[in-house]
């Protein structure tokens, strides 16, 4: 018996793990950030599409959501299609949504009263499979509820975002709860890129990856969505490490 | 009796001579009872086909409308009242509505509350009735006169007396007015069918009440519904299911299409999303379904060659009839500087302008509902804070923009002939980015308050 198991073995067991993982359906294409750093930790190098994945506020930004959401639209803007967004409550300011690269032409709200009806309307935007991504405010995700999600999401190969988002600073803790969300990200504001006159520069956020299935964690400090919805390591950030890994550089 | 009317002095019940005398020139029209009867015909129609499926006319000035089962479509019952006057108000109708547990109380509340829409709590009926006169009872004149004289006054004085000596006075009618109106005795409402409404219906020779079998039926009252439907070549936007009860209470369904439709798969999908609003009783007896509003819907090719958008009205319409109609929406943009109103709400399927924002300047990803006073630290007329305390919360302003001055739209508005709005878009030491405003310009008085409001987080 030889050491190195044949690569048709090692087929033939992936196939097999991911028939119990019930993994089918279309095949799954994956977005890339365009960051190898951040590429590099997610399965398949990039966000899959027909998954389902968390994005939460770091700080107050739990509360208001404006960063997480900046993040969302930024993913939703770099996919094609119309993108559904379920909210609970309707303070989400479109021209904001335009500047991180998702027009207002492209994306259809539903304002449900609770975070069940949020849900559900999630669910069904998910399942129908004509949207490019389907992004939803909720404070409340139960395993089973995100498992649900997870398999529309599946089945149809839509994206879809928990933007989670709290009412009050102590549910956060909420976040630690396990959920079947392929990926976990927290996004936290930044003190922005120092100008040379007065004034603020393009916003910086704190993106840790904190769950990924199949991948790694990570923390990385990035600039806010361009008006494409591409995001790009800071200027010092990037020579820093192009020092350090040997000539690699990403600018955007 | 309409305001230009009153301001002349003229009232109800007034002798012509009267008021000839009063009005030099004054137009006499005769009254036209037959005529009013069937403009109140129309309206009833028109409110069928857009507000709810169980409407009657309810002699000699009114409508009486069962909105169970139909309200979610607006977004709830005070909305509906909301946009059903604001429709009306808009074609010169002056209206009063109210809604209420029973028919009874909301014909009382919608003649005789002093508010023009009310919202009767459920339950309440009794309280929110009893300051009412008897007159909103709909008792005969005669008997509201008899009732005055021995000192009854208001509802209120009548709940609470025995019944049976009134009865011995005044007949049956007055207490069965007085239960009607508290619900203790049923008043079907026989809804109006105009003619040429696309219906089908089935009677059960055994009442039915399991789901699956009304989901049954349904689906065949819609398979039904479809065939006439493409005879004629039309689609329907609004679509009612009544189950009528053993007790002959009718329970309703409404659904509302983005497009016109005439799938029956999708149709019976988005009726058998509600059954569960229905509650069957002792039974159903028969199931009626009509197209209450109805669009021409031609065959179209489709072509497998080019792959088009993919067709959202389905999903659209699943979800409108979860949350109602306005909820579901898209955002474009107006030729407005102030904030709140440079974004309206337009219809998901609503044509596709492609137009956005000016992008000179960034703009928060969250707006507040409404501005919220903060307190700050500013040297007038044109830095910005130092610091700003918001929600109990002092921040250190570290970086900030501006301002960016948004003058009032003195052409639409006269109050904001010379308003002024300054911008800031600041940043603490964490590096939360907030969107500031000054009520003001830091000079003129005039121009504002000088206070300052947050508006906006930035991502």
């Amino acid at each position: 018996m030889s050491a190195h198991p044949s690569p048709t073995a090692l087929a033939a067991l992936r196939d097999k793990i991911a028939a119990l993982e019930g993994i089918g359906g279309p095949p799954q294409s994956v977005l890339p950030f365009d960051l190898p750093d951040l590429d590099r930790r997610l399965p398949g190098g990039g966000l899959t599409t027909g998954a389902l994945h968390e994005i939460a506020g770091g700080g107050n930004g739990a509360i208001n959501g404006a960063a997480a959401a900046c993040f969302a639209a930024g993913i939703a803007a770099r996919l094609s299609g119309q993108v559904l967004w379920c909210l609970t409550e309707a303070d989400l300011f479109a021209p904001g949504l335009e500047q991180a690269g998702l027009p207002p032409n492209r994306v259809i709200y539903v304002e449900a009263g609770d975070d069940i009806s949020v849900l559900a309307c999630m669910e069904e935007g998910l399942r129908h499979g004509g949207l490019g991504a389907v992004v939803a405010d909720v404070a409340k995700l139960s395993m089973t509820a995100s498992r649900r999600l997870h398999l529309a999401a599946k089945g149809s190969g839509t994206l879809g975002i928990a933007l989670r988002r709290w009412r009050y600073p102590m549910e956060a803790a909420d976040f630690g709860q396990p959920t079947a969300a392929m990926t976990r990200w927290r996004v936290s504001v930044l003190p922005s890129a120092p100008l040379p006159v007065p004034g603020v520069g393009r916003a910086r956020w704190l993106v840790e990856l904190i769950r990924a299935r199949a991948g790694e964690s990570l923390d990385i400090e990035l600039e806010a969505c361009d008006g494409t919805g591409h995001l790009r390591l800071p200027a010092d950030v990037a020579d820093r490490s192009a020092a350090a890994a040997g000539g690699r550089h990403r600018t955007g | 009796m309409d305001a230009s009317a009153a301001t002349l002095g003229l009232t109800v019940g007034m002798a012509v001579s009267k008021a000839q005398a009063m009005v030099p020139g004054l137009r006499i029209e005769r009254a036209d009872p037959a005529a009013d009867i069937a403009s109140l015909d129309r309206l009833g129609q028109w409110v069928l086909e857009r507000v709810s499926p169980m409407v009657a006319v309810d002699p000699p000035d009114g409508l009486v409308i069962d909105s169970t089962g139909a309200d979610h479509l607006r977004g709830g019952e005070a909305d509906l009242l909301e946009a059903l006057l604001g429709r009306l108000w808009m074609s010169g109708v002056n209206a009063r509505a109210a809604i209420a547990d029973t028919w009874g109380a909301a014909h009382a509340l919608a003649r005789f509350a002093a508010d023009p829409t009310f919202l009767a709590d459920v339950g309440k009926t009794e309280a929110v009735l009893a300051p009412l006169p008897l007159a909103a009872l709909r008792l005969p004149p005669v008997l509201a006169a008899g009732l005055r004289d021995l000192g009854f006054t208001t509802i209120g004085d009548l709940l609470g007396q025995p019944r049976a000596p009134l009865t011995r006075r005044f007949g049956p009618e007055l207490c069965r007015r007085l239960d009607q109106a508290l619900g203790d005795v049923a008043e079907p409402i026989i809804p109006l069918r105009p003619e040429g409404l696309i219906e089908v219906r089935r009677v059960f020779a055994e009442p039915i009440g399991a789901a699956e079998t009304i989901a049954r039926y349904t689906a065949k009252l819609v398979g039904m519904l479809c065939v006439t439907l493409e005879e004629r070549g039309l689609g329907v936007r609004r679509m009612d299911l009544l189950c009528t009860r053993v007790d002959n209470r009718i329970e309703t369904i409404r659904i509302g299409l983005a497009v016109p439709q005439r799938d029956p798969q999708r149709l019976t999908r988005l009726l058998c999303d509600k059954i569960e609003t229905i509650a069957p009783g002792f039974g159903i007896e028969i199931m009626t379904l009509a197209a209450t509003l109805t669009e021409p819907l031609a065959a179209r090719q489709i072509s497998t060659l080019d792959a088009s958008a993919p067709d959202l009205s389905g999903l659209i319409d699943v979800l409108a009839n979860r949350v109602g109609q306005r909820s579901v929406y898209r955002i474009a943009p107006v030729a407005s500087d102030v904030p709140e109103r440079s974004v309206q709400r337009i219809a998901v399927l609503a044509e596709d302008t492609g137009a956005g924002w000016p992008d000179h300047w960034p703009r928060p990803s969250r707006l507040l509902r409404k501005p919220e006073p903060i307190e700050t630290m500013a040297l007038l007329p044109d830095h910005p804070p130092h610091w700003i305390a918001w929600r109990g919360i002092r921040r250190r302003v570290r970086r900030a923009d501006g301002p960016e001055r948004i003058f009032g739209e003195w052409w639409t508005r006269d109050a904001e002939l010379i308003a002024v709005r300054d911008y800031f878009r600041v940043e603490d030491d964490a590096g939360e980015r907030y969107w500031i405003f000054r009520a003001g310009d830091g000079e003129n008085a005039a121009t504002g308050s000088h206070r300052w409001f947050l508006h906006g987080v930035f991502g």
